[in-house]
């Protein structure tokens, strides 16, 4: 059976099993189309929720980040997981105890204010739908790579599976679906780690493999070691290196945890669970259920990255990388275990080109000067493709003027740590011109020569990991809609029967806006993630957190500190992403040196989330304070007793 | 609604807890993690320095264990003063 047959019955199997669930989990009331009736058990609900968390950035993308990163993306690991225990310690079970359904009806009834609503119904809109946006496109890349259909078609196949299950069950049909989900996911991601581990280590558990020692080269030295020093060889940075900027690391991890804490579809999955003590225990279920991954993506992430850097030079794997020749391109071409190069080349993710003509591919990396050098002349090469006939001689000029440039850097610019220089080597460049960071997890399987079956499951958990957490994102969005602004502004007299039905509404609304986004993905899609992880921690998290453990914080406070959070928040991100993530329009340039005091503006959440907490405190301590009956529902959200019976609204 | 002495304590109790979690927490992310890391390269966990692998792995551990411990220990609490479920 050949690949696409294969990839086709898997993943045609895992969504027959989504649809089946969809059917089974219909919901016949609000309190199960928003919270699933509150009767989920916390073991269920914890897989629900690390299916619900990890997106198709966790499965596909972020193994990639930290092979080619190394130490200082740890910050992704830290950042999406210690958020958890800011849930469960400061936000879970007292939402919990609050008993409805959604994060701005909590912020509306402690703040006796429909304005403060509406500012975290807006606050929360603007972050879940920058983030389904690239949950969509996931499901269509991947539809595209494994299933040999266009992105578009794969994207409308996505969206009706994920309508079918979420407008029928809402959170119900979503929870049950999800714990399929994750169980894939899970399996896709770690069988390929278990072989490739114990293939380089001969520890079976990445975990204990990433700390393991080095077994082709006879043990003698550790598995991190031999990383470092193959890397650094070719002139990379070491992976185990420190961070260039510790400060940032420190403010970018907490940026990222306050953040995941502060997520709203990542909060709701706690109101599902029938008590408080099991709301605290649910969030230590999800972070065993995300810790499984995340402790495994160090591992497959650096195995992945000495995988790619040995094969590129075969005499890395039990001596120095240059002592002997690099892969040739025949090879590439005629070896069986070297297909999944040319299989990956296809996709554009991966790029090779044999500069030099010597019918050898050399991976080595550029010296900055050499590298912009390179960037410069590929800019004006595809400028030259497509100008105007009289521009052409000006951009020749500029080329011929590269190229001159580019003969005296190679003499003088190092390879790496061998002691020569390019121009000594017989080098023009890095021949390995494109490695995407995707191709880490996706093509693993094949780098380790596993079985047919184990790619396709790979395919069927990049698109679970990508439709659970779309379905999650737009419950939040449909729930934000027809329970905060219809039945809470609108029509707030609407029947139960009613209000269902303009859930089931606005979801299907969300999923079409969602599938147009994902189609005609606005230019800055990738940017606008900083957006959503910066203005949840910034405005979302500190007024939860202050609503729950101050009784002072009034109406005034919460609202002037979450607009200081937000305008901060997004201000600092526009002057160097751009006004409106508008292309030019940035007031600085998106690099290091131009940021305030080396804050980039993926951290400055945190910088945000302190100017909420102040402005809060300073505007609620010069204002009147909290109403009697505002202390007191402080005051019972604060124990659990009684949580059962406050779910009727 | 438990009287409000009770209930005082109860609360006094949860941030008492809270905030030892919580500097567990902080220390052994941002602090061996991140900060301590240079600092802290002579100590080796297999073949990863301690502050390495705390970011990269240990850190992760520690959370679950913080999490379960508190839910437990408010578990407890909530016996103790009369308010569970």
């Amino acid at each position: 059976m050949d690949q696409f047959t294969l990839n086709l019955i898997v993943v045609g199997l895992t969504f027959a099993l989504y649809i089946g669930i969809a059917v089974w989990a219909r919901a016949g009331s609000t309190a199960e189309f928003y919270a699933a009736g509150q009767g989920v058990h916390p073991i269920m609900n914890g897989m629900a929720t690390g299916a619900d968390w990890m997106s198709a950035a966790s499965f596909i993308s972020m193994a990639g980040i930290i092979a080619f990163g190394g130490y200082e993306t740890s910050a992704y690991l830290m950042g999406w997981t210690g958020g958890y225990v800011l849930l469960a310690l400061l936000l879970a079970p007292y939402l919990r105890k609050f008993g409805k359904f959604t994060v701005p009806e909590f912020i509306g009834d402690r703040f006796y204010s429909g304005g403060a609503r509406l500012l975290a119904v807006i606050c929360l809109i603007v972050i879940s739908v920058t983030y389904v946006i690239g949950q969509m496109r996931g499901v269509g890349v991947t539809f595209s790579r494994f299933l040999e259909v266009s992105t578009d078609t794969g994207l409308y196949i996505g969206a009706a599976i994920v309508f079918a299950y979420a407008v029928l069950g809402g959170m119900k049909g979503i929870t049950y679906t999800q714990v399929a989900q994750y169980v894939v996911l899970i399996i896709a991601y770690t069988i390929p780690a278990l072989f490739i581990s114990l293939q380089l280590t001969g520890s079976f558990l990445p975990q204990l493999g990433l700390i393991g020692s080095y077994a082709p080269s006879g043990g003698d030295m550790t598995f991190l070691a031999k990383l470092d020093s193959v890397v650094t060889e070719l002139g990379f940075k070491a992976y185990t290196g420190d961070s260039a900027n510790y400060f940032n690391m420190f403010l970018f991890t907490m940026s990222l945890m306050i953040g995941t804490a502060g997520l709203p579809h990542v909060i709701i999955r706690f109101f599902t669970v029938p008590k408080v003590a099991d709301a605290r225990s649910s969030a230590g279920w999800s972070l065993v259920f995300i810790a499984l991954l995340y402790t495994v993506a160090p591992a497959v992430g650096s195995m992945a990255r000495l995988n790619l850097s040995t094969t590129m030079w075969p005499a890395a794997v039990t001596g120095s990388a240059f002592s002997g020749p690099a892969i040739s391109r025949a090879d590439i071409e005629s070896k069986p275990e070297l297909s999944w190069i040319r299989t990956w080349e296809k996709t554009g993710l991966l790029a090779m080109s044999d500069l030099n003509g010597d019918g050898m591919i050399q991976y080595v990396n550029e010296p900055a000067d050499l590298a912009a050098n390179t960037k410069a002349m590929g800019e004006a090469k595809a400028a030259l493709a497509k100008a105007a006939e009289a521009d052409k001689a000006g951009i020749e000029a500029k080329i011929a003027e590269l190229t001159t440039a580019r003969e005296g850097l190679l003499a003088a610019a190092q390879v790496g740590t061998s002691g020569k220089t390019f121009a000594e080597m017989g080098l023009t460049g890095n021949e390995v011109t494109k490695v995407d960071n995707d191709i880490m997890v996706l093509a693993n399987p094949e780098i380790a020569a596993l079985p047919g079956w184990v790619v396709a499951i790979v395919a069927a958990g990049a698109l679970a990991a990508a439709l659970s957490t779309a379905a999650g994102l737009l419950l939040a969005i449909s729930s934000a809609i027809s329970h905060d602004l219809i039945k809470g502004s609108i029509n707030p007299n609407i029947s139960e029967k009613g209000e269902l039905l303009a859930a089931r509404v606005s979801m299907g609304g969300a999923i079409v806006v969602a599938t147009y986004l994902g189609l005609n993905p606005p230019g800055f899609a990738a940017q606008v993630v900083a957006l959503a992880f910066g203005l949840a921690a910034a405005t979302i998290f500190p007024v939860l957190m202050m609503g729950i453990f101050s009784k002072r914080i009034n109406k005034e406070g919460a609202i002037a500190g979450m607009l200081v959070g937000l305008i901060f928040t997004s201000v600092y991100i526009f002057i160097y992403k751009g006004w409106f993530f508008i292309p030019g329009t940035n007031n600085l340039p998106d690099t290091a040196a131009n940021y305030f005091f080396g804050i980039s503006p993926l951290s400055i959440g945190t910088i945000g989330a302190v100017m909420n907490f102040l402005t809060a405190f300073v505007v609620s301590g010069a204002t009147k304070a909290p109403p009697q009956h505002v202390v007191e529902l402080v005051e019972s959200i604060r124990v659990p007793k009684g949580a059962g019976s406050a779910q009727a609204h | 609604m438990a009287d409000k002495t009770s209930s005082n304590a109860y609360w006094a109790a949860n941030i008492r807890v809270i905030t030892i979690s919580l500097v567990i927490w902080f220390v052994c992310s941002f602090g061996l993690g991140i900060i301590l890391r240079p600092a802290l390269k002579g100590i080796m966990v297999g073949g990863a320095d301690l502050g390495f692998w705390m970011a990269q792995n240990g850190s992760i551990y520690v959370f679950l264990v913080l999490i379960f411990a508190y839910a437990a220990k408010m578990n407890k609490l909530d016996k103790e003063h009369g308010v569970d479920e």
